[in-house]
């Protein structure tokens, strides 16, 4: 029939350009789960938050010591300097996520994967590759001689 | 591709001889070329089965104390888990089936004659390597149907004269399921099989190339000018990626309305529950010792099932060898009766199994 003649071209061009779209969209429906699956990760491992932990007594902290403690899922130091203060830090290192510890002969926390220092008091890096200060908690000491760590 | 690269990669690769490789192979054209797909259609559900397994190996979690919680979080935690765990079984039961189909279909075509013996007998040892896979993995969740699998399947390994005992503590780690036959299972499913498993399927795969497709014995009486067939490519390979495609549609859309569920974790004080039975492709062995006496005569009742078992599985693997021309140039017709009988019995005790 004439008709069909004509129509046909266009119904051929308008197929050849449907077939991509639902190769895609095909594609989409199978990649969409596999992206979801792969990022579901962090449901298994949810922690929780928490906005204060208590990490000891007064009494467990002599001048020029530390301690290592979960802050909800982080990894915390809390140093207690040789004059007496307290100071607590995110224990992941800036520098490449190594976990730090507290030198007392130096006074200082320091880095062993790549060495870098920082001052206890503030979390400012003193020396090695470490490109930014620690984050620092705020810490509370009671009345009852309690400490109590808490986002600054 | 830039213009350079395409001598590039020839010089390196010889991309070329591949490809004329690919023009040159043929198919047989005739009536049965419908059982040629299964073939391919084997090994499609074998890429689903590798990519759904490593994808459930990111959750799962191979100990006594944490399989069964972790398939538990891939089925209602992780996003599309239940889908993934739900493809990775329905595949495998299409696997299975799809082995099957192959398997008889090349048997009645007569396929397994020479050159062809080795084709058969690694297409065997895939079947079997299949049958492990299915066991193995059935471990995994660590649930109660899980358990009993096991300990009947070990069962069954333990009354295998001679070597049965030795085999079952091997494959059980002592003489109880523990923790430890998880442990063992699970190296077995994610490693040992599938290594021997692609091997066998590489040289099952090379011999076929090697040899081209069998076609049946009438084909072959055909003058030779009739004998006609099909370009492997493009055009069996088209339908055979269309194939695949249905495969794919077939498994998800079973998968997505019919996942399946994980039972309750394993209790080893906990007595068997009513109604317990294998998987379909373990109900023919399950029904025949199911319905065989203890005692029968001399022998026991089960070791003689196993007997009877192995030996029928023996002969049709080495049925290229036994399968002889007839003095009129035709092959025998005893094979074709064996398939026959193998066939119905299968399907008489998996029924007997269902419903006895």
């Amino acid at each position: 029939m004439p008709e069909e003649s004509q129509e046909a071209p266009a119904r051929r061009s308008f197929l050849r350009r449907l077939l991509p779209a639902v190769g895609a969209g095909y594609l989409g429906v199978l990649l969409y789960p596999l992206y979801r699956y792969l990022r579901a990760g962090p449901k298994l491992t949810e922690t929780v938050e928490v906005s204060a932990v208590k990490v000891g007594n007064l009494a467990d902290f002599p001048p020029n010591s530390a301690k290592m403690f979960k802050f909800g899922g982080i990894p915390s130091i809390l140093v207690r300097s040789a004059s007496g203060e307290f100071y607590a830090f995110n224990a992941i290192c800036t520098h490449l996520r190594c976990t730090v510890q507290y030198r007392s002969d130096w006074e200082q926390i320091w880095c062993a994967c790549h060495g870098s220092r920082f001052a206890a008091s503030s979390g400012r890096p003193l020396a090695g590759p470490a490109p930014a200060p620690l984050k620092a908690w705020k810490v509370e000491v009671s009345a009852a001689g309690e400490v109590f760590v808490s986002r600054a | 591709m830039p213009a350079k690269l395409r001598p590039w990669l020839e010089s390196r690769l010889h991309l070329g001889a591949l490809l004329t490789l690919a023009k040159e192979k043929q198919v047989p054209q005739h009536r049965q070329q419908l059982w040629y797909y299964f073939g391919g259609i084997v090994l499609f559900f074998f890429l689903v089965q590798v990519v759904t397994g490593i994808l459930l190996l990111l959750y799962y979690s191979p100990s006594e104390a944490g399989a069964h919680a972790s398939v538990l979080d891939i089925t209602a935690k992780v996003d599309f888990g239940w889908l993934i765990r739900s493809l990775h079984i329905w595949g495998a039961h299409l696997m299975v089936a799809a082995v099957l189909i192959h398997m008889f279909s090349v048997f009645f075509m007569k396929a397994y004659r020479t050159p062809r013996e080795l084709t058969w007998l690694t297409g065997f040892c895939m079947l079997t390597l299949l049958l492990g896979f299915g066991f193995s993995g059935y471990l995994l969740p660590w649930d109660e149907l899980a358990y009993f699998a096991t300990q009947v399947g070990l069962g069954i390994t333990e009354s295998v004269p001679v070597v049965g005992k030795f085999l079952a503590d091997l494959l059980r780690a002592g003489p109880e399921v523990t923790g430890l036959t998880l442990q063992r299972f699970f190296a077995l499913h994610v490693v040992v099989l599938p290594l021997v498993f692609t091997a066998v399927l590489g040289l099952h795969l090379f011999l076929i190339q090697l040899h081209g497709n069998a076609a049946p014995p009438s084909y072959y009486r055909q003058p030779v000018a009739a004998q006609r067939a099909t370009p492997f490519f493009p055009d069996f390979f088209y339908n055979d990626l269309l194939v695949w495609l249905v495969c794919l549609n077939v498994v998800s859309f079973v998968a997505a309305i019919h996942p399946w569920e994980v039972g309750p974790q394993a209790d080893t004080l906990a007595p068997a529950p009513a109604g317990i039975h294998p998987e379909w492709y373990f109900m023919p062995l399950y029904a025949l010792l199911k319905l065989l006496p203890a005692q029968l005569g001399p022998v026991q009742g089960q070791q003689l099932g196993i007997v009877l078992f192995s030996l029928g599985g023996l002969l049709l693997a080495l049925v290229p060898f036994w399968d002889k021309e007839t003095p009129t140039g035709r092959r025998g017709r005893l094979a074709t009766y064996y398939g026959l009988f193998v066939l119905l019995a299968t399907l008489v005790l998996t029924i007997l199994g269902y419903v006895y």
